[in-house]
């Protein structure tokens, strides 16, 4: 009887423990699926609040206003277009040059470099990444550029310059402070963004692929131009598309050199303005109105600029990984 | 015979000669990224130590045409957003990171949640700070540096969600089920043996985390703005860093330029070091 009792007692207490235990459980499942629910939140949060707020400017200028180069405070038009261009044609210009780069960087730290030093000049690379964008813009604007406008654009001027169509681009005044100083900016810093991306999908390549080629006789870079580069195709391009989107969305940098003038010009020496370079000059400054409404919209096109082009970059890396999981 | 033999030589000596011409621009694609950095922390050295004094750290940023003044201002502001950003944004991330690591093989919105932190730890800042503008200057009607501190922790958690995650899969699945073989529930062995079993990983993400928020100026210009005073009351527009190394730097005065370096140093040193110390601590760890 005794014995019964407290039997039954214990196992009340193990269900009113276990009754608590699953309740916990629940509040723990509850709370972290909200916090892991706040990226999303914030993600849609961004897209609303910018499309509400670009709305008396879209209304006003319809989808002419993506198309449109006028910039004018005073007499109240907005056009988006010189920023976008600017954006555009500054991270065009860095992904040209951040591309090769990278590609050897990448090719360097994985097949070239002695052992002992690939960890160090790894993180080196990775420390380019970590330096804050206004540190490369005050670079930009006191020491590069000068140094640009003296040496380099003189001398892009006077050998590309004189090419015929493509001239243009590298005619005018050597300023220092422009279109191609501040793509060359933006290139040094998705540089070692790109070069990660790249080092990584490198390291993924089955050892037995490489060294196959290299016992039929193959020399490094027909591996690398032969069996590295088709294997992780994708993956180098989504790293490239990656740096792609940093180099767009980039603000810092970009607003101390580009000149932040708000006129379309042929040549790439010339001043111009990006997206995230109006924004940082003019938000501050904005009216309530349609100029505020109207660097909302420049805004939303960036947001869903980069978004697009991550998204696809994201897409085509994780290509990459599924092919790491069939290999092991 | 001879012939085909000079052939074949000739081919080979062409690969060779192609191969070493690639390695070499290989070696000088790394040239140039070592270049860029040196030159850049050389510079900043030289530029930056010249202004460093210790009134940097005792007097407020200067008002326009006068001489002297400091940092302490904005090195007090910046530290109260990045510490409040690390406060808020690490609990979140860190439970964030679980759900999708522990919870994750069952829900559905986990690879949502996955694809779309991967994309907010690129997206442009200056758009997260037009956001948080919308959100909470707009209808406070005054910047703050509570708004400052929320655009930062915005984007931190996609980098601790991320490294928590990813840190929390290296756990061995045999830790959990010894976990739950004793009984325990979930939350338990989640939280106390996954979670502290990866601890210096996570905490790897947390200082990455806020090495990346330090030096974020876009979103702060619209946020938090500045202060030429020193004050530490969050609800008000406060000095900082980053916004007052932009405004200096751009300015005509000598010495705010020189104040502008200093900070600029100062940054970079904290945010490299935060960097470097992220991984000492996680090979260490690992390795012991």
């Amino acid at each position: 009887m005794i014995a019964s009792s407290s039997s039954q007692k214990s196992s009340i207490r193990n269900d009113k423990t276990s009754k608590v235990q699953r309740i916990q459980d629940g509040a723990f499942l509850v709370v972290s699926q909200l916090s892991a629910l706040v990226v999303l939140i914030v993600l849609l949060g961004i897209i609303i609040s910018l499309i509400i707020n670009a709305l008396p400017a879209l209304k006003e200028f319809g989808v002419g206003f993506f198309f449109s180069a006028d910039w004018d405070v005073n007499k109240q038009k907005f056009g988006g277009l010189i920023s976008i261009y600017g954006t555009l044609v500054s991270s065009f210009i860095a992904l040209i040059i951040a591309t090769p780069l990278s590609f050897g960087i990448a090719l360097f730290l994985t097949e070239i470099c002695p052992i002992r030093l690939r960890r160090p000049l790894g993180i080196a690379v990775e420390l380019l990444a970590a330096v804050p964008s206004i540190i490369y813009g005050m670079f930009g604007l006191f020491v590069f550029a000068p140094f640009f406008a003296e040496h380099i654009e003189p001398a892009l001027s006077s050998t590309l310059g004189k090419l015929p169509y493509i001239g243009v681009l590298f005619s005018g005044a050597p300023n220092g402070i422009g279109m191609l100083c501040a793509g060359l900016i933006l290139a040094l810093m998705i540089l070692p963004f790109i070069a990660a991306v790249m080092r990584d999908v490198f390291d993924i390549v089955p050892p037995v692929l490489k060294e196959s080629a290299y016992g039929l006789g193959c020399t490094t870079w027909e591996v690398a131009r032969h069996i590295i580069l088709p294997y992780t195709k994708a993956g180098v391009v989504g790293g490239i598309m990656l740096g792609l989107g940093r180099a767009l969305g980039e603000t810092m940098a970009v607003t101390f050199v580009i000149g932040n003038a708000q006129r379309i010009l042929p040549s790439l020496f010339a001043p111009g303005s990006s997206i995230a370079s109006t924004l940082a000059n003019q938000f501050g400054e904005a009216e309530p109105g349609l100029h505020f409404s109207s660097l909302f919209a420049l805004g939303l096109a960036l947001f869903v600029i980069t978004v697009t082009i991550l998204s696809l970059a994201k897409l085509m890396l994780k290509q990459m990984e599924k092919k790491q999981g069939t290999k092991s | 015979m001879s012939d085909a033999l000079t052939l074949k030589k000739a081919i080979l000596a062409n690969r060779k000669r192609t191969n070493n011409f690639a390695l070499a621009l290989c070696m000088v694609a790394m040239m140039i990224g070592m270049f860029f950095l040196l030159w850049i922390l050389s510079i900043l050295f030289i530029k930056g130590f010249s202004s460093v004094n210790w009134a940097m750290f005792t007097a407020s940023t200067p008002a326009a045409g006068t001489a002297g003044g400091g940092l302490q201002n904005a090195i007090v502001g910046s530290l109260l957003m990045v510490g409040s950003c690390t406060l808020i944004s690490t609990p979140i991330g860190v439970l964030a990171g679980i759900y999708l690591s522990e919870y994750g093989n069952k829900s559905r919105i986990a690879p949502i949640t996955r694809f779309v932190t991967d994309i907010m730890l690129s997206a442009p800042s200056i758009v997260i700070g037009l956001f948080v503008y919308a959100l909470v200057v707009a209808q406070a009607q005054h910047f703050s540096g509570w708004a400052g501190s929320m655009a930062l922790t915005l984007i931190a958690i996609p980098v601790v969600v991320r490294t928590t995650e990813n840190m929390l899969q290296l756990v061995p699945g045999s830790l959990r089920e010894a976990g739950y073989a004793l009984g325990a529930p979930k939350w338990k062995v989640s939280l106390m043996i996954v979670l502290r079993a990866a601890k210096s990983g996570v905490m790897t993400g947390v200082l990455l985390a806020l090495a990346r928020v330090s030096g974020e100026t876009a979103p702060l210009l619209f946020t938090a703005l500045n202060n030429q005073f020193y004050s530490m009351n969050m609800n008000a527009p406060i000095a900082n860093l980053p916004v007052v190394i932009f405004q200096f730097a751009m300015s005509p005065y000598d010495n705010w330029v020189g104040l502008a370096w200093a900070g600029a140093l100062l940054i970079t040193l904290g945010v490299l070091s935060l960097n470097i110390l992220a991984r000492v601590f996680f090979r260490d760890k690992n390795k012991g």
